[in-house]
């Protein structure tokens, strides 16, 4: 008994101990390994991605639905306060609306005769599909987001997630019950915009911050605070004119762009699909 | 016969529930919570699981079982696989190897422990995403991030506390 005693203390402990140390440097390494065949093998990971969050993605969906119940208790509370104001306003947006009711009829009419003339060919018309945000998978390192819809007609990879202010992101993945939306925000999002008044191309890259910035501005481009920015349909991934944002400041570390959409307002969105399918294919070259 | 299983379950449920819990908060952590802001400085509520649990119970949270929250957590957000397990590793590794300075110490000590060790991490998940996406990603969000989850320790260490005098007082 004593020798079995001592055995146990002379032996068997370190050599526990030992397997334990090996056992975690055995985990640190997997993780090394899995970050380089991320790397690697895109399309792979991105299947892993989507069954994960395939799974998940029930649970996420039941949890995020009393986070909106409480969060439209509180809008409807706050809104009650200030109903008066906001009456006044709604009356006086309502005379401005008037007007540019008439002056869009207007042009809606003189459109239609121009293009009448010019035999013009219209656009693709878009279908859409609704979805609701169940995770904000944000933080400081990626942003994206989950929506509750998975593979059906209308939903897949690069199209574009918009909301009624405009443009949110395009779509990075999608999986039986969940699509991931890479945010214009994030570090990976590149999309072809232009100033909508000068016409300039530009693309707007994301950078983890809520201000995306705009590179790749041809030299002698005017740009100043206060410009619409908008889709290109340049790559053919996008529409062309789907508004994203508008220029915030301008100045030697570049020009930010402060988008249309607030982030943090995000319940539903719309996947518009324009049977576009551009430079975007599924070998993970969007990524 | 029957009793002695049940008491088995039971014992295997609670001691599942380090693990549950912290699976938990990392769905909590992408929840879409709807608050201006707070998505992008959401504070590290899996980090602080990690760290309680492994100051408190290492028995009850196993290397493994870190491995397959940093995964979750790598796949749910959208971030490079393998930065997350690689800092909730090294949290772990570190807590553990220094454990004797933490373990049945005064909650201050256990605060400035966790204050070192979220620094660190921060530190560590900065450099590496930096490093695979080649680019200087702004650090600010992640200074607010590490404040906020600074101070949001304290409560998720006072719930951890009520959990195990409840749950695991005998295990």
């Amino acid at each position: 008994m004593k020798d079995r005693s001592r055995f146990t203390y002379r032996v068997a402990a370190p050599l526990r101990g030992l397997a334990h140390r090996f056992a975690f440097l055995g985990l640190v390494v997997g993780a090394f390994a899995l970050m380089l065949l991320a790397k690697a093998d895109v399309a792979m990971m991105e299947r892993f991605r989507a069954q994960v969050t395939d799974s998940v993605a029930p649970i996420l969906d039941v949890m995020s639905r009393p986070v909106t119940t409480a969060n439209e208790v509180i809008a409807q509370v706050h809104a009650l306060t200030t109903i008066r104001t906001e009456n006044e306003s709604l009356r006086q947006d309502k005379q401005r609306l008037l007007h540019w009711q008439y002056v869009a009829r207007k042009l809606e009419a003189e459109n239609k005769a121009l293009r009448a003339q010019l035999n013009y060919v219209p656009g693709p018309q878009a279908s859409y599909v609704s979805a609701r945000v169940i995770a904000d998978t944000g933080g400081a390192f990626a942003h994206s987001l989950l929506l509750n819809v998975g593979h059906q007609p209308g939903v897949n990879k690069g199209h574009a997630v918009v909301t009624g202010d405009g443009l949110v992101g395009r779509v990075a993945g999608v999986g039986d019950r969940a699509t991931r939306v890479l945010l214009i925000s994030d570090l990976n999002s590149r999309i072809p915009v232009l100033i909508e008044a000068t016409r300039t191309r530009a693309i707007l890259a994301g950078n983890n911050s809520n201000r995306p910035r705009l590179i790749h501005l041809p030299p002698g481009a005017t740009v100043s605070p206060g410009d619409r920015i908008v889709t290109s349909g340049h790559g053919g991934a996008f529409p062309v004119g789907l508004p994203v944002g508008l220029v915030d400041a301008v100045n030697e570390s570049g020009t930010s762009v402060q988008p249309f959409v607030p982030r943090d307002r995000l319940e539903y969105v719309r996947i518009l699909d324009y049977g576009l399918k551009g430079i975007i294919n599924d070998s993970g070259s969007g990524q | 016969m029957k009793p002695v299983l049940w008491t088995r379950l039971d014992l295997i449920a609670r001691c599942l529930t380090p693990f549950g819990l912290t699976v938990l908060l990392v769905l909590i952590n992408v929840l879409p919570l709807q608050l201006p802001g707070l998505s992008r400085v959401m504070p590290l509520l899996p980090l602080m699981s990690i760290y309680l649990w492994a100051v408190h119970h290492p028995d009850l949270m196993p290397a493994y079982a870190v491995f397959l929250i940093g995964l979750l957590q790598d796949t749910l957000m959208g971030t490079p696989i393998g930065i997350h397990i690689l800092t909730y590793l090294l949290v772990y590794g570190t807590v553990v190897w220094q454990r004797r300075f933490l373990a049945g110490k005064s909650f201050a000590v256990i605060w400035v422990g966790f204050a070192l060790v979220a620094a660190g991490a921060t530190a560590v998940s900065w450099v590496l995403i930096s490093l695979y996406h080649v680019v200087f990603i702004q650090p600010e969000a992640l200074a607010y991030q590490y404040l906020l989850s600074l101070g949001a320790f304290p409560l998720l260490s006072w719930f951890f506390m009520r959990w195990q005098l409840a749950f695991l007082a005998e295990i």
